[in-house]
């Protein structure tokens, strides 16, 4: 039997990292929504990013932005009195990294639009523009959520590059369930990488079928 | 001809290479690794012709299991494992050291003798919480030498490629503290009528080897 915490931890990584996306992801995907500025394609092109660079790629600069010897990891060192690489809080720096374009883009779909929209009506109806998002414009984009929150989830369950370059491989701490079944495939403990792997792809799985089967039953946007 | 080469080798082999086939026509490329995971793949048919091994049980285990011819094998090198980052082991527990790294002692052998240092020295309990894994020697080099993890068990003949002002503070183990790191290579099956990979096996023994071997910071057999 494999141990499973390696599980559990890759469980807290994309839940914290879902949650830190949902926090910074929600209003930066709202200001791409409706912003004419001429910036718009900059930042959209830096926030894609992670979807083509090599994992290899972000975890070389992480690796170096993270040392002590930098200032960033310096100063986090300084702060906290911990280093940020193989820490659990420095995996969570990488993901939010290498998972936000899976946060933005989809709530960014969401929010064009019809959601502008009806927020222009609600602003012509005098309501106070936040108040108006939390009423109109969110239950509006539940689909946009919905996919953003679990597709952000799902890629870091299956991040590996990232954290094999900065993680250090520390049970409870850094050591995810694909850096396990990657070091029990090199050790050749095939039954263990077998359970893990299993594992793995029902939860990947299950997670996606969930999401593919909430979207049929709600449309892109949907109408109040 | 490929040579599969276990990662703390791989400076001194980039150096026999040139040597190499400036005695002959043949090419080299090498495949850099921790000795464990190049195990791993050549069990499932990789296109190796010659296995530099930090270690003596992996090329054994492959002529046990008729991956590798019997009569080839022999030892190329000693490794040498050093403490980088500091001249004194005791530092290890204090707390300017927040991470130590030393390769994955499952895969790689200057990670075990690393891990035997540590317990010989009495240092396990306080260093459990600061140890790092890199995949191979190469990675845990690299954690040292990018101000990630303050110091590492890494081999000589980094070190050496560093140069003495570069290298900074560092410090030897004594034979008693772990195993000699007995690398053995070891001429893959496939490659058993192969020139190219015959003649390196027999230049790796020749004298302008040995010597390339040993300016890297290797004990020779």
């Amino acid at each position: 039997m494999p141990d499973l915490s390696s599980l559990w931890l890759t469980a807290r990584l994309a839940l914290v990292t879902t949650l830190v996306l949902l926090v910074i992801g929600t209003p930066l995907a709202w200001w791409l929504a409706q912003t004419r500025s001429r910036f718009k394609p900059v930042i959209e092109a830096l926030i894609a990013l992670p979807l083509v660079l090599p994992p290899t790629v972000l975890g070389f600069y992480l690796l170096i932005a993270m040392s002590p010897n930098a200032p960033f990891g310096g100063f986090w060192l300084q702060a906290t009195g911990d280093t940020l690489s193989f820490s659990f809080t420095g995996l969570v720096i990488g993901s939010v990294i290498y998972s936000f374009p899976f946060m933005i883009q989809p709530l960014q779909t969401a929010f064009e639009g019809p959601v502008q929209q009806a927020m222009r009506t609600a602003a012509s109806l005098r309501a106070p523009r936040l108040d108006a998002f939390f009423s109109v414009a969110a239950p509006m984009s539940i689909r946009g959520f919905v996919t953003a929150i679990v597709l952000s989830f799902a890629h870091t369950l299956g991040e590996f590059g990232v954290v094999l370059m900065v993680g250090g491989n520390i049970p409870d701490r850094t050591r995810v369930a694909s850096i396990e079944i990657y070091e029990n495939v090199e050790t050749l403990n095939y039954a263990d990488a077998h359970a893990l792997s299993l594992i793995l792809l029902i939860v990947s799985f299950i997670t996606l079928f969930c999401v593919f089967l909430f979207n049929r039953r709600f449309p892109a946007h949907v109408r109040l | 001809m490929t040579v599969a080469v276990a990662a703390n080798f791989k400076i001194a082999l980039d150096s026999l290479e040139t040597d190499f086939e400036a005695r002959t026509d043949y090419k080299l490329e090498a495949v850099v690794g921790s000795t464990g995971k190049l195990y791993a793949q050549i069990t499932y048919g990789a296109p190796y012709d010659v296995f530099l091994a930090a270690d003596q049980a992996r090329p054994i285990r492959l002529v046990e299991k008729d991956l590798a011819a019997a009569q080839s094998r022999f030892t190329y090198a000693f490794g040498r494992l050093v403490l980088w980052g500091t001249d004194d082991p005791a530092a290890l527990a204090t707390s300017d050291v927040k991470r130590i790294a030393i390769a994955n002692p499952e895969l790689a052998p200057y990670g075990k003798a690393a891990k035997q240092a540590i317990s010989e020295l009495n240092l396990t309990e306080a260093t459990a919480p600061k140890l790092v894994l890199g995949e191979n020697v190469g990675q845990a080099f690299a954690f040292v030498s990018t101000g990630n993890a303050q110091v590492g068990f890494v081999s000589e003949a980094q070190i050496i490629s560093l140069g003495e002002t570069e290298a900074g503070l560092s410090w030897r183990p004594s034979a008693d503290l772990h195993d000699p790191i007995a690398q053995d290579a070891v001429l893959l099956k496939r490659a058993a009528n192969k020139a190219a990979a015959i003649a390196f096996m027999d230049y790796l023994g020749t004298e302008p080897a040995r010597d390339i071997i040993a300016q890297n910071g290797y004990a020779l057999p």
